[in-house]
């Protein structure tokens, strides 16, 4: 199983290397999210408190969204998908490869977002780099499971790209709320580090039981 | 993963429908190792379908198939590794080179040196000198033959191919159609859909006639390929 999904990694970050076609996109997008904001909410260099954690996040979850719908919009595209489905191996492996494609765009991503957000809301996102990076990375996890499951499961819908948002933020909900209130206790003069572990126990709780069902649910979803 | 293999396929009574079509309707038919088996007909006939229930990417909406003693529904991935398909699409990543797909498949089918396979694959297809250019950059003949060698990588038992002459040139088809008689020498189970009756001509030992997802007749060794398909399908009308 851990080979299988090493090889869809490896093979996704191959391809994505040679297009940077969900790089790009991706990054474009979320970037132009946390300018939107910064152009309409920061006033006479003052940012609103709390606000750069909701923007983060914001603009986490709607370039997740573009990259999410192209991942297996490829492998619809020459029907690779069918080819990957007749491989001996166990088709959650296949899943565990896209997911992880998935996350590790997204953290390249917020490693570009985290810095823009800080500079831009003057936002001492980085004074705690450790719980930060735990905050994103749980989040981003939990947010690209259900994506990455919905996004295999809607690949021959007629409307994916309508769909998947609609089925996907209602489900994350839990996720994008955990990972602002984290974020946000971060950004507290007196940081409650009690309070962000919290926080972060919540969504490591959300990724396991969304992890759980996924894997138990992508075989029977992509059989027929 | 128990290693899994059978020498005989039987469709028994198959039937497929998608909501209230019906593209599969009772189709029963047995091949046995060292035979090409053409599934002849026309466009929506269900040959692709059929294929795709052999290749068990659907389920049977109704009935089985079994692989000797096996089913899809029991043996799952061990069966998956004795079946290669080469689809209508090529089931090729453009981005990759020749390569690359071709390690990489060979790698998810369990080969021990991906590399090695790949190369060797390469120089069955004529392609080794541009092995290293990306798929993208390839005709349509050479992309088939590439696929080809996707689908075989791994040695399967059971070989399905849908539309496999499609935009080779008479070199590429004459190398296909020896490959073709290749494996049927070495004990495969060749499943082959297709329209093109005159290169099929001489190569199957049996053909089935579909047409509306019904069997119109099944013909062991045929000959005048083309006459028994207008003679079959006028009578089907």
């Amino acid at each position: 199983m851990i080979r299988t999904a090493w090889l869809v990694l490896k093979k996704d970050l191959t391809v994505e290397v040679r297009s940077l076609e969900i790089a790009y996109t991706t990054l474009f997008f979320a970037v132009s999210c946390v300018l939107f904001f910064a152009f309409a909410l920061v006033k006479e260099g003052k940012a609103p408190e709390d606000g750069a954690a909701g923007i983060l996040w914001i603009a986490i979850a709607f370039g997740g969204t573009l990259a999410l719908g192209r991942t297996f919009e490829r492998e619809r595209q020459s029907e690779t998908l069918r080819a990957l489905l007749m491989a001996p191996a166990a088709r959650p492996a296949i899943y565990v490869g896209k997911l992880l494609g998935i996350v590790a765009l997204l953290v390249a991503a917020e490693i570009i977002l985290v810095p823009l957000v800080a500079f831009l809301f003057q936002a001492p996102l980085l004074s705690h780099p450790f719980w930060l990076g735990a905050v994103l990375l749980t989040g981003t996890l939990g947010f690209a499971t259900v994506g990455t499951l919905f996004s295999a499961m809607l690949v021959r819908a007629r409307s994916r790209d309508v769909l998947l948002p609609v089925l996907l933020y209602p489900i994350t909900v839990p996720v994008i709320i955990a990972g602002v209130r984290a974020t946000a206790a971060l950004l507290q003069p007196d940081v409650e580090l009690a309070l962000v572990r919290f926080w972060v126990a919540l969504l490591i709780a959300l990724d396991v039981v969304f992890v759980t069902l996924a894997l138990w649910t992508f075989e029977p979803l992509m059989t027929d | 993963m128990i290693p899994l293999d059978f020498e005989d396929l039987t469709a028994e009574e198959v039937s497929r429908h998608f909501g209230r079509r019906r593209a599969l309707s009772r189709i029963s038919f047995q091949t046995r190792k060292s035979s090409i088996l053409g599934l002849l007909g026309p466009n929506g006939a269900g040959k692709s379908t059929m294929l795709a229930v052999l290749a068990t990417l659907l389920r049977p909406s109704s009935g089985a198939v079994r692989y000797g003693t096996h089913t899809a529904a029991t043996s799952g991935a061990a069966l998956r590794s004795r079946i290669g398909i080469l689809g209508h699409d090529l089931f090729l990543y453009p981005e990759l080179t020749a390569r690359e797909n071709l390690a990489f498949f060979a790698g998810l089918y369990g080969a021990k040196v991906p590399q090695a396979a790949a190369d060797a694959a390469l120089q069955r297809s004529g392609l080794a000198d541009r092995a290293d250019d990306p798929v993208a950059s390839f005709s349509r003949g050479m992309r088939q033959r590439v696929a080809l060698e996707r689908a075989l990588i791994h040695g399967p038992r059971l070989v399905l191919l849908d539309e496999p002459f499609t935009g080779l040139d008479d070199t590429s088809t004459a190398a296909l159609v020896a490959r073709l008689q290749g494996l049927r020498e070495s004990n495969a189970i060749v499943v082959l859909a297709t329209h093109d009756l005159d290169l099929a001509e001489g190569l199957l030992d049996t053909a089935l006639f579909l047409r509306d997802g019904r069997i119109a007749e099944t013909v062991t060794r045929p000959d005048a390929l083309r006459s028994t398909y207008r003679t079959i399908m006028r009578r089907s009308t």
